[in-house]
């Protein structure tokens, strides 16, 4: 049965659903209903909510809990998570799993509490120190937002590392249908071998830390955590294709933004150009070989991508392209949100009509 | 069929949950439906809108640029979203807190007195509840008994304020 369900509710009841059972936090706008939702449910479910006193705690209450073995999650918006950046490389340079919840805002600095996905750069590139990455799955609609939450613990423990959900107020926001999967099973869960639990006692240490003094020790770790995103790469990277088959003027947009450029790829098509639009639902790994593909299509004339940002991803779509084909942009920023009417105006310019 | 409204007003005026009780009742009728509100830093007073889309299909755009039905609660939502409603549109406007006419000829504009209709009901604060059953009557969407039944079911809590609201319904149906 389909029930309607704000964003950051239905995030917060999938994450219960697929796992969590450790959530630390601090307040910030447009998430607030995480937190919130999740002060009253991790009690029923035996889990455990904190309030923390500030971000860089909350973020190193994961790192704890994680190192635990429990499955820990933190959320925030934009400022919050750039507070908990030496956390995140921190978590990852100590291999553990976890899963951050980013409803992005528009920045940079306090900026304000509407949407935006200015915060790309930071997600996918690493946002601490170091060379790290972590998956970063961007939903487009809430039942997107909570398929991915749902398994995104599982992920975080598989490759022993951060993963995140990268959403923006939009989605946090928004009421829509949704169907909530059912409780996962705890004890079906895979052992954590490596967890400072108190178990394994006689087997040797275990050891969490992120410090690794001898560089030859660190390189080693450096290109471990290489593997893992190579293998990452090659099992997780997640794209829709939507209607590119035949398309001349190929969209390239993520989360709710995809959803403003699906309907101007059929307002398009209603006047005869024909538009597609290859969303990425991974960030990190980036589906490069997906749009590299359809570069190489020879009926494909220009793309466009579209971000509520002054331009981030293009980036990394003008890497994929190659030079092949032209790459324009399109953003608004600052919390204004384009109409699929904007996105089909600019094309209609560029095609010339 | 996809149907976009735009309802606005001030803060307070239960302009968000008029959109909810549409959304709530598209889900019942087994519809798509997106509710987005704006979310600005908004207070009892101020303004406040949300955008809702209902749709026989997966929604794809949750932003309305140019609405079916625009509801103004109060003038400045008028005069912010009057322009943007398409040619053949409907605009229902709150004549308890807006004098003005609108200006416009392709689309179709409908006055009612929801304040006064509320206080016939009840209770004044069910205005807005008199303005769904008018868009209710003359979007064609769903019936009453199913609006109805939803506003029962999310006032559960609240029993005191069902016949009120299930009356400030029946008189906005019946006014248009």
């Amino acid at each position: 049965m389909k029930k309607l369900m704000k964003g950051n509710e239905a995030i917060a009841e999938a994450a219960v659903r697929g796992g969590c059972r450790a959530f630390f936090g601090y307040p910030i706008t447009p998430q607030n209903e995480i937190p919130e939702y999740l002060s009253r449910r991790m009690p029923e479910v035996g889990g455990v909510f904190i309030q923390a006193e500030s971000e860089v705690s909350a973020i190193n209450m994961v790192y704890g809990a994680a190192g635990a073995g429990a499955r820990a999650m933190t959320s925030s918006s934009s400022p919050g998570i750039s507070l908990k950046q030496e956390g995140i490389s921190y978590i990852s340079g100590a291999e553990l799993p976890c899963v951050i919840v980013n409803i992005v805002r528009a920045g940079p600095g306090l900026g304000g509490i509407l949407p935006a996905q200015s915060d790309y750069f930071q997600s996918v590139k690493g946002g601490g120190h170091g060379d790290y990455h972590m998956l970063v799955f961007a939903p487009e609609s809430v039942q997107e937002a909570v398929d991915l939450i749902y398994n995104a613990f599982d992920k975080a423990d598989q490759y022993r590392s951060p993963v995140m959900i990268l959403g923006d107020g939009m989605l946090g926001q928004i009421m829509e249908a949704v169907e909530i999967p059912p409780m996962k099973d705890p004890t079906t869960f895979p052992k954590k071998e490596w967890a400072t639990d108190g178990t394994g006692v006689g087997e040797g240490r275990r050891i969490v830390n992120s410090l690794y003094i001898e560089p030859d020790v660190l390189e080693k770790v450096n290109q471990k955590l290489a593997a893992t995103y190579a293998e990452m790469a090659a099992n997780e990277t997640a794209y829709e294709a939507y209607k590119t088959d035949d398309a001349e003027v190929v969209l390239t947009a993520y989360g709710t933004v995809a959803r403003i450029c699906k309907s101007a790829v059929n307002m398009l098509r209603a006047k005869g150009v024909k538009a597609g639009l290859l969303r990425p639902i991974t960030l990190y790994p980036f589906p490069s070989d997906a749009i590299a593909k359809v570069a190489a299509e020879p009926q494909v004339k220009r793309f466009l991508t579209v971000e509520l940002s002054m331009g981030q991803m293009v980036e990394d779509v003008r890497l994929a392209v190659n030079g092949a084909k032209p790459v324009d942009f399109y953003g608004r920023t600052g919390g204004c949100v384009m109409s699929p009417e904007d996105v089909m105006n600019v094309i209609l310019e560029k095609e010339g009509k | 069929m996809e149907e976009k409204i735009i309802i606005a007003g001030f803060g307070g005026q239960g302009v968000l949950s008029l959109g909810q009780f549409i959304a709530y009742a598209a889900i019942a009728d087994g519809k798509e439906v997106t509710w987005l509100p704006s979310y600005g830093p908004e207070m009892r007073g101020g303004t406040s809108n949300c955008s809702v889309v209902v749709s026989d299909e997966k929604v794809a755009s949750p932003i309305i640029a140019n609405p079916d039905y625009l509801i103004a609660m109060n003038k400045p939502s008028l005069y912010k979203f009057q322009n943007k409603v398409k040619t053949g549109g409907t605009i229902i406007v709150n004549s308890s807190l807006i004098a003005d006419k609108v200006e416009r000829d392709d689309i179709k504009v409908v006055y009612l007195d929801a304040g006064a209709l509320a206080l016939q009901a009840g209770n004044p604060k069910t205005a807005n509840i008199v303005v769904l059953g008018a868009y209710i009557k003359l979007s064609g969407l769903f019936t009453q008994e199913l609006v109805a039944k939803m506003i029962q079911e999310k006032f559960a809590a609240k029993p005191k304020v069902i016949p009120a609201n299930l009356k400030a319904l029946e008189l906005g149906t019946h006014a248009v």
